[in-house]
C-alpha cells in the first residue's frame, strides 16, 4: 500500500452507517499522486458513499478522511445548470478576470470548442458529460472524483469518453478516483483497481498493461476473470 | 438457414396487414390552396371567440333584443369612453387608479421579494416570516379592507395598502417555495466546484427560482387589480371604481361598462408583461413558448 506521506488522499478506518446498516466498515484506502484508482463494486455496495465522503459532501461516523482542498467531482448525471450557457457552467467555481478564457480553453480540451454559448438542454448526453468533465478540470484540482460518470452514456460514446480521459491525464496531473460497476471500463482506464466487498476494500490489482494490451490480451482476460471472481461472479467452466 | 426459406412467405403476406406510412409534412406536400384555407380558417387565433361574442352582442343590442340599460352595444360603450375622455372624466380617473396600482404593487412586490428571498435562503428567515404569511394567506383580500379603513380612514393609504397586501402574499409564498424547490443536486454540485455563497445565490438559487418568481408575479398582478377594484368601489371619490359606482348610481350602464373594459385591458396588459418577462428570462427553457 502507498504510504500516507506520499498519498494524495487517504481514508483510514472509515465507518459510515445509515440507521442499522453499516455501509462502510473500517475501510482503508490511499490514492497516490497522479494515480487513477478505479473503485469497482456492484450497485449499493457503498462506492458512492465513499466517494461522497472524499468529496466532503458527507461526514464519516468514525475514522478519518484526508483529501486535498483543491478537488472536483464529476457526477453520474451531468448536473449542469440549465439556465446558464455552457461556458458559464464551466466557469462556475472560478474567480478572476481570466475565468472565461480558462473555461473556453478547457472546453476546447474536451472537444467542445464552438459550443461555448449553447444551452445545456441543446447538448447530447455525451456532450453534457464532457462539459461536466471540463467543469471539474478547469480549476486544476489535485483530486478528481468521478461517480459512475459514463454509466448513462451509450457504449460508443463511453469508449470515446475513455479516450478523452486518457488524453486529459497527459495535461492534467491530478489523482483520480473513478467509481464504476463496469469491469471493462475499469480495465480500460485504471492504474489500480480496487474491489469493494462487505464495506471494505476486498482486493487490489495494479494494472500495468499497455494501451493495446488493455484492449485485448491474455493478461487482460486473466485480470478480467480475477475481477469477476472478486465480485462473486466467477464462472465455472 | 430456415430464416432464408421463410422470408419470401413473410413478404408475400405483408400487404394484408395494415401499415402506416409517414411522409414529410412540410410546405412542399400542401398545395397553395390548402395553405390559404388554413390561414383563413383561424385568422384571429385565440381572439376568434371574443370577437364573435362582440359581433353577436352588437347585433343583439342594435336589434333591441338586449336593453341598453342591461348591456349597451359595444360601439355605444366605445362612444361613451371617447365622450368621457373628452369631458375630462376618464383621463384623471384612470391616472389616479394607475398611480394607486403602481405604488401598491411596488410596495407589495418589494416587500414580498425581500422577505421571500430571506425566508427562502435562511432557516431563521423561514421561522420569522413563514407562519405570519401563511396566516395572511388565509385572510380573504376583501376582508382586509374594512380594517384598513378603520385604521387609515378613507384617503389613499388604505387603498394602496390593500393593493400591496394583495401583491405581497402570493409573491412571498411563490418565491419562498421556488427557492426551496431548487434542485438539491445542483446546489451540491455548485459547492463541489468551490463556488462561494454569493455565487451559489446568484448563479444557482436566484435563476433556479425565477420560474416560481414569475408565477408569483402573475398572481400578484391579478390580486393587486382585485384589491384596486375593491378599494375603489367601496370607498372612493375618484378613480375607475368611483367612475363605475357613479355610473351605477345614475343608471349610466355605459359608464359601468367602460370601467369594466378598462379593468380587463389592465389585466391583459399585466399578463402580457409577465409573458414577455418569461420569454426573456426563461430563454434556457425549451418549453418557454408553451407557458
Amino acid at each position: 500500500m502507498t504510504t500516507a506521506v506520499q498519498a494524495n488522499a487517504t481514508v483510514e478506518k472509515v465507518i459510515r452507517r445509515f440507521g442499522e446498516r453499516v455501509v462502510l466498515d473500517q475501510l482503508d484506502l490511499a490514492i497516490g499522486h497522479e494515480e487513477l484508482v478505479v473503485l469497482l463494486g456492484p450497485s449499493g455496495c457503498g462506492k458512492s458513499t465513499l466517494l461522497r465522503l472524499l468529496a466532503g459532501l458527507d461526514r464519516p461516523d468514525g475514522g478519518r478522511v484526508e483529501v486535498p482542498t483543491k478537488r472536483a467531482v464529476v457526477f453520474q448525471a451531468d448536473r449542469l445548470l440549465p439556465w446558464q450557457r455552457v461556458v458559464r457552467n464551466v466557469s462556475l467555481g472560478l474567480r478572476g478576470p481570466d475565468a472565461t478564457t480558462k473555461a473556453r480553453h478547457t472546453l476546447a480540451e474536451v472537444g467542445l470548442a464552438g459550443r461555448e454559448n449553447a444551452w445545456p438542454k441543446q447538448l447530447s448526453g455525451g456532450e453534457a458529460q464532457r462539459v461536466a468533465l471540463a467543469r471539474a478540470l478547469v480549476s486544476e484540482p489535485e483530486l478528481v472524483l468521478l461517480d459512475e460518470p459514463f454509466a448513462a452514456l451509450d457504449a460508443i460514446t463511453r469508449l470515446r469518453m475513455h479516450d478523452l480521459v486518457r488524453n486529459l491525464r497527459r495535461n492534467h496531473h491530478a489523482a483520480m478516483l473513478l467509481v464504476t460497476h463496469d469491469v471493462d471500463e475499469a480495465i480500460a482506464l485504471a492504474d489500480r483497481i480496487v474491489v469493494m466487498s462487505a464495506g471494505r476494500i476486498g482486493s487490489s490489482h495494479d494494472v500495468t498493461l499497455s494501451a493495446a494490451d488493455r484492449e485485448s490480451s491474455i493478461a487482460r482476460e486473466h485480470l478480467r476473470a480475477a475481477l469477476l471472481a472478486d465480485l462473486g461472479l466467477a464462472v465455472n467452466h | 438457414m430456415t430464416a432464408l426459406i421463410e422470408a419470401p412467405i413473410a413478404a408475400a403476406e405483408r400487404p394484408t396487414r395494415p401499415r402506416d406510412v409517414f411522409l414529410p409534412t412540410g410546405s412542399r406536400s400542401t398545395s397553395r390552396l390548402a395553405k390559404l384555407r388554413k390561414r383563413l380558417s383561424w385568422p384571429l387565433g385565440i381572439y376568434t371567440t371574443p370577437l364573435a361574442i362582440l359581433v353577436l352582442w352588437e347585433i343583439l343590442a342594435e336589434t333591441k333584443i338586449l336593453k341598453p340599460t342591461y348591456a349597451p352595444a359595444p360601439t355605444s360603450i366605445a362612444h361613451t369612453a371617447v365622450d368621457l375622455w373628452n369631458r375630462g372624466v376618464l383621463g384623471p380617473d384612470l391616472a389616479v387608479s394607475l398611480r394607486r396600482a403602481a405604488i401598491g404593487l411596488a410596495l407589495g412586490l418589494s416587500v414580498g421579494v425581500v422577505i421571500g428571498v430571506i425566508g427562502g435562503l435562511l432557516r431563521t428567515g423561514e421561522y420569522l416570516f413563514n407562519g405570519v404569511v401563511q396566516i395572511f394567506n388565509t385572510i380573504p383580500l376583501l376582508a382586509v379592507l374594512p380594517v384598513m379603513i378603520v385604521w387609515f380612514g378613507i384617503d389613499e393609504t388604505p387603498k394602496i395598502l390593500v393593493i400591496a397586501f394583495g401583491a405581497f402574499v402570493p409573491m412571498y409564498l411563490n418565491l419562498f417555495a421556488a427557492i426551496r424547490g431548487v434542485d438539491q443536486r445542483l446546489i451540491e454540485m455548485a459547492r463541489t466546484t468551490g463556488a462561494g455563497t454569493w455565487r451559489l445565490v446568484t448563479r444557482v438559487l436566484v435563476p433556479g427560482a425565477l420560474p416560481g418568481f414569475l408565477v408569483g408575479l402573475r398572481f400578484s398582478l391579478a390580486y393587486s387589480i382585485l384589491g384596486l377594484v375593491a378599494a375603489e368601489t367601496i370607498n372612493a371619490d375618484k378613480g375607475l371604481g368611483f367612475m363605475i359606482t357613479q355610473g351605477e348610481t345614475y343608471l349610466q350602464t355605459n359608464q359601468v361598462y367602460v370601467g369594466l373594459v378598462i379593468y380587463s385591458i389592465l389585466g391583459l396588459l399585466a399578463d402580457q408583461i409577465v409573458r414577455i418577462l418569461e420569454r426573456v428570462l426563461l430563454r434556457w427553457r425549451p418549453s418557454y413558448e408553451a407557458s
